[in-house]
């Protein structure tokens, strides 16, 4: 992606007030988007395809690979929606905005690359039934004839030096953050709708420079949306999953927030889907190292502790310079668990300035 | 020792200022106009790699479809496909009685959004939901801000940086909205590096054309050949001041000989005493260089404005005019300083290093050259000459064509005092009368202590001429290529065949004649190039000069039966007049000319459009010249976009396009100009202290004449008349070398370093003014001495009787 386009982006994020008001404009008012209320009832696949009467919207997906000589990667794919106006229109008039991202780290190295487009001609989107997600090349399709659209996708991302083709069939059943769905970020009550598919089993092929890897290893995706995400006191947030060698896996996040004081929730997730909601104070993350990444000290190794459950594991980041200079920049990457529960996961950071 | 004999060697130039002087201004005069230069030709060098960049960044190749409008879906498929494309609608929006140009770019993937004018002002909060939303924003001139404000109806109007006049920047669904259009974009813009890979564009949009970017870099190969020029300018500017040095150097060490010799004989070893000269040459020249670079920046900060105006002219790029210092550049003319004295005084430190100190001082004139030393330069310049003429026959290279050329101009300076020296012997023969006799003979005495300014004066004029000789020819060839290359007065492009077919009818009765230019893609001696067809004219006919024809070129190319091709394809495929050129796998046609196309890296050929459009019958038939009388450019111009609704950029006013290249070389021609009178003036300066240094010696042969009754007022008037004379006669000779000179940077120089020859023209007028200014700066060289002489008290004269031996 050019540095103009980026600079670009920067000055539309400027000008929206992303410093003033949280990390990327997430912090602001709901201005006529709708904004999510308690007790959901979510409608699939309705519910897997857009909602652009909502401000943001996010198809994250994270993964853990392993080559066969046990190298450790880490991918990512992101299809993000923001709206200025909370409807679609055809043609160029679209309010909707999409952005890509991918990333693929490697114990030694970290590429990443960012597409830009607006809805309304096709060049970006999502469709439910069937279910695609897109921007330019990148795609995240369906591919299974039954079941859950989620259950088996194809997921395909490049960028300069990288590219990657990935199978991804579901083991377990999609998973529901906060209460049934409705996650809470801030004790003011800002929310967001919230379910992922933590099950998925992977395989295919990443390529880096002239070099073909076969991979195979365990994807967890997000699926998010809101319209006010962030409180106006909170400047970024820390955000895990984790998948246990037991079978269990663990998505937790802190708020932080200006006051130095945080905002946690997490969820525990058993072998078979079920889930354990934890409020605010129940997961503790301290960070134990930090590492200077474009500039910043950046946490790259953690302590994440949910005493409820006797779990106390050390977090380490797989790279530690695994930044994404995109647009609105943040740290992602692959981790590795050590204490109580070992395993491997995703680290995001975003706010640190 | 070493500080007496440090005050001893000074004292010498205490007691001759004007020698210091001549030394220093020598020296700095070649450091001044060496660095000068090139400081210009860095400064405008780093100024066209910025304007070309500028340039380049908004010539990508883009798609068109010749049908009309590219459906969306297209840009969708091949965006999906992976392809960094990005979309354009481009059309004419009348606003308030003006046409302007809209052109609508896809916020989020366009390559150079514009940039706001008002930095840190009310513009910079302009953000994705005043572009995206609402009315949208409209990037604008300045100059047109106001104006589109007040016509209303418009969206909110924004200065930007780098838009024309009449160009108009939004988003594109803002565009679509004031175009009327349905948003389907009018082209694609191909960004640079897409993925390795992709699917082909011919695959994916069939009906899509790819258009390459429009060509701009021909101005700057053209620019090159001047900059190289302008460096052999440079470097005999320097070599003119080097002989004043080397004239100035010689002296003083010769004047010195009984000091050095005094000097050793009480007991300063040689080593030290050569270590001192070699330190008072490094402070002198020291001193003379950094005056020199003074004058060379402050000559460069004079002249660098109006390369840069033609810069800003040309490009419409916003190009500094202020010079840069560069210690680099400093550096580099310090040692050219530094090489320059070296070599000035090897020959006089090599003769005190050898110098006995018993043989006797034998004090005389420093420079009166023996039969044996003029017969030593005559074999000089003679093995010179022959190395030029081997170099000119079997050399090739840019160094080989520079080596040449000063191979050249040495043993040209060198000649001299030869050539002079016989005339004056021949016209000592035919001259009747005692003054007469005396004169030619007190003449020929002259020339060896003159020999050195003469020989400056000669290489300052042949620069002078040679130089001259090429910006001149340069510039009529560049005119008259720019007359082929624009001899309609309007050319238009069509954005499709309807289109053209609807032009061509709407001008037949508007125009004198519509010429169409359509043109192939084609391989041509295994490289990329095009094939051009034209139409019979006589615009082509009376327009353009050709480098070589068959008799009935014209005819030929007409009737489809000969082709024209470009002198590059003509040299690099080594074929003449008659030779086939193959256009096409199954196609060749004999060569029935050859024309000049500068600045073209490609080859290329022309044939008649008949025969082009029967071998292509899909070729793309866009272009067009319009032939129309010049007085009705303008009306027909503005009819075209008003009337016909032709965007404005596919038009493109002949008119325009020429002053602005001719003003390019009007501009260069000024400095050139400068270049000119300074090395005049060095040349003069040269004379004129020779002739002080002189004057001196020459008391003793004057006594004599003076005793004789010649008076002093007129032996000062025969002084004047012998340098007038010899100035002239050196001017002579200079004519001959400088034609020479110029040959070979046009023949020889150009074509190494471009590829092609540059036609040689002939400027007697030029060079009659550049023989009267020569005569004038060595007039006024001799006026000083002369007066002085006219003035010399009696006393002094018969005082030469008194000291003689």
């Amino acid at each position: 992606m050019n540095a103009r386009v980026l600079c670009l982006l920067c000055s539309f994020l400027g000008a929206t007030g992303a410093q003033a008001q949280g990390f990327a404009g997430l912090g602001s008012d709901a201005e006529g988007f709708a904004v999510p209320q308690p007790n959901p009832t979510f409608r699939f696949p309705e519910d897997h395809g857009p909602h652009p009467a909502y401000r943001i919207e996010w198809w994250y997906i994270t993964a853990n690979l392993q080559a066969e000589d046990g190298t450790d990667y880490g991918v990512q794919w992101t299809l993000f929606r923001s709206a200025l106006a909370p409807h679609e229109a055809e043609g160029w008039a679209s309010p909707q905005l999409w952005m890509g991202h991918a990333g693929l780290t490697t114990p030694d190295a970290h590429y990443h690359a960012e597409r830009l487009a607006r809805g309304g001609i096709g060049q970006a989107g999502a469709t439910a039934e069937p279910f695609e997600a897109w921007i330019d090349d990148w795609s995240l399709t369906a591919t299974g004839t039954s079941g859950d659209a989620y259950n088996a996708l194809d997921m395909t991302a490049s960028g300069t030096g990288f590219a990657y083709d990935l199978s991804l069939r579901a083991e377990g059943p999609l998973v529901f953050h906060g209460a049934e769905g409705f996650s809470v970020k801030s004790a003011e009550g800002q929310a967001s709708y919230y379910y992922s598919q933590p099950f998925y089993e992977v395989s295919g092929t990443l390529d880096i420079g002239d070099r073909a890897v076969e991979v195979t290893g365990n994807a967890w995706l997000d699926r998010e949306w809101s319209s006010q995400p962030l409180s106006e006191n909170q400047s970024g947030w820390d955000w895990v999953s984790l998948h246990f060698r037991d079978g269990t896996k663990l998505m937790g996040f802190q708020l932080r927030q200006t006051d130095g004081s945080s905002y946690t929730s997490a969820t525990l997730i058993s072998e078979d889907g079920q889930t354990t909601a934890f409020a605010d104070g129940a997961l503790s993350m301290a960070p134990l190292r930090t590492t200077e990444v474009a500039g910043r000290e950046v946490p790259t190794r953690w302590r994440v502790r949910l005493p409820e459950k006797g779990i106390e594991v050390e977090i380490e980041a797989l790279y530690p310079e695994a930044w994404m200079e995109t647009s609105f920049p943040y740290w992602e990457g692959p981790v590795r668990m050590s204490g109580t529960h070992p395993g491997r996961g995703y680290l995001e950071m975003t706010g640190y300035e | 020792m070493m500080a007496a004999g440090w005050s001893a060697l000074w004292s010498h130039w205490r007691r001759h200022p004007l020698q210091l002087f001549t030394l220093i201004a020598g020296l700095a005069m070649a450091t001044a106009l060496w660095s000068g230069v090139q400081a210009i030709n860095g400064e405008a060098r780093t100024s066209y790699a910025e304007a070309e960049d500028a340039v380049a960044r908004a010539a990508l190749p883009r798609l068109v479809n010749p049908e009309g409008p590219i459906p969306i879906a297209y840009y969708v498929a091949l965006r999906r496909a992976g392809w960094d494309v990005t979309p354009l609608l481009e059309g004419p929006l009348r606003i308030d009685g003006s046409t302007f140009q809209v052109r609508g770019i896809e916020t989020l993937t366009a390559v150079a959004p514009p940039t706001v004018t008002d930095g840190g002002n009310t513009d910079t909060d302009i953000g994705p939901v005043d572009i995206l939303t609402g009315d949208g924003i409209v990037f604008a001139a300045r100059s047109a801000q106001a104006q589109l404000e007040d016509a209303g109806g418009l969206p909110r109007i924004v200065a930007a940086e780098g838009l024309g006049p009449r160009q108009l920047i939004t988003d594109i669904r803002t565009a679509t909205r004031l175009l009327g259009s349905d948003g389907a974009p009018t082209s694609l813009l191909i960004l640079p590096d897409q993925r390795p890979g992709l699917t082909p564009l011919a695959d994916l949009v069939p009906g899509l054309e790819e258009r390459d970017p429009v060509e701009t870099e021909d101005l700057g190969r053209l620019t090159d050949s001047f900059h190289l020029n302008l460096t052999a300018f440079g470097l005999l500017s320097f070599a003119v001041g080097l002989f004043i040095v080397h004239g100035a150097i010689g002296l003083a060490f010769e004047q010195r000989r009984a000091m050095f010799r005094t000097l050793r004989a009480l007991g300063l070893p040689l080593r030290q005493l050569v270590l001192l000269l070699i330190l008072e040459l490094g402070a002198i020249t020291i001193l003379g260089a950094l005056i020199g670079l003074a004058l060379g920046y402050l000559i460069a900060a004079l002249l660098l404005p109006d390369v840069a105006a033609t810069l800003r002219g040309l490009y419409g790029a916003p190009v500094e005019g202020g010079l840069v210092f560069r210690p680099l550049w400093a550096a580099a003319g310090l040692a050219m300083a530094a090489f320059g004295a070296g070599v000035a005084a090897a020959e006089g430190i090599w003769r005190v290093a050898r110098m006995p100190i018993l043989t006797g001082a034998m004090p005389r004139a420093w420079a009166l050259a023996s039969t044996r030393t003029l017969r030593r330069q005559g074999v000089l310049a003679v093995l010179l000459s022959v190395l030029a003429l081997v170099l000119a026959t079997m050399g090739s290279g840019l160094v080989a064509g520079f080596v040449m050329l000063g191979a050249l101009l040495v043993a040209a300076a060198l000649l001299l005092p030869i050539i002079l020296l016989a005339v004056l012997r021949t016209a000592e023969r035919a001259s009747k009368g005692v003054v007469a006799g005396w004169f030619w003979a007190d003449t020929r005495q002259q020339v060896p202590g003159l020999s050195l300014a003469l020989m400056a004066l000669l290489l300052a004029l042949a620069a002078n001429i040679g130089v001259g000789t090429m910006v001149a020819s340069f510039r009529t060839t560049f005119i008259g290529w720019l007359d082929q290359r624009l001899a309609s007065e309007l050319y238009v492009t069509a954005r499709t065949e309807d289109e053209a077919a609807r032009l061509r009818e709407w001008l037949a009765p508007r125009s004198e004649a519509v010429l169409p230019i359509w043109s192939v893609d084609a391989t041509l001696g295994g490289r990329q190039g095009e094939v051009y067809g034209i139409r019979d004219h006589a615009t082509y006919r009376d327009h353009w000069p050709l480098l070589g024809a068959a008799p009935d070129v014209w005819d030929r190319v007409a009737a489809g039966e000969g082709a024209l091709i470009n002198e590059q394809m003509a040299r690099r495929l080594g074929i003449g007049i008659g030779d086939p050129a193959d256009l096409a796998e199954d196609w060749a046609l004999p060569v029935a000319g050859v024309y000049s196309d500068y600045g073209n890296p490609q080859p290329q050929a022309i044939v008649g459009v008949e025969a082009l459009a029967a071998r292509y019958p899909d070729i793309s038939k866009l272009r067009h010249g319009i032939r129309v009388a010049p007085d009705r450019v303008n009306t027909l111009r503005a009819a075209l976009t008003d009337d016909f609704g032709l965007p404005d950029d596919l038009i493109i006013d002949q008119a325009a396009i020429k002053s602005l290249s001719v003003s390019i070389f009007e501009r260069t021609f000024a400095v050139t100009g400068a270049l000119n009178v300074l090395t005049l003036g060095i040349a003069a300066l040269a004379i004129l202290t020779s002739l002080l240094t002189l004057a001196g010696l020459r008391l003793p042969q004057l006594a004599p004449v003076w005793a004789i009754g010649l008076t002093r007022t007129k032996l000062g008037r025969l002084e004047v008349v012998r340098t007038l004379l010899l100035a002239v006669l050196t001017a002579i000779v200079a004519l001959p070398v400088g034609l020479l000179l110029a040959f070979v940077l046009l023949a020889i120089i150009n074509v190494e370093a471009f590829g092609w020859r540059i036609g040689m023209a002939y400027f007697p007028l030029d060079w009659l003014r550049l023989f009267l200014l020569a005569a004038l700066a060595a007039g006024l060289a001799a006026l000083l001495p002369a007066r002085r002489l006219a003035r010399t008290p009696p006393a002094i004269l018969l005082k030469v009787f008194a000291n003689e031996r």
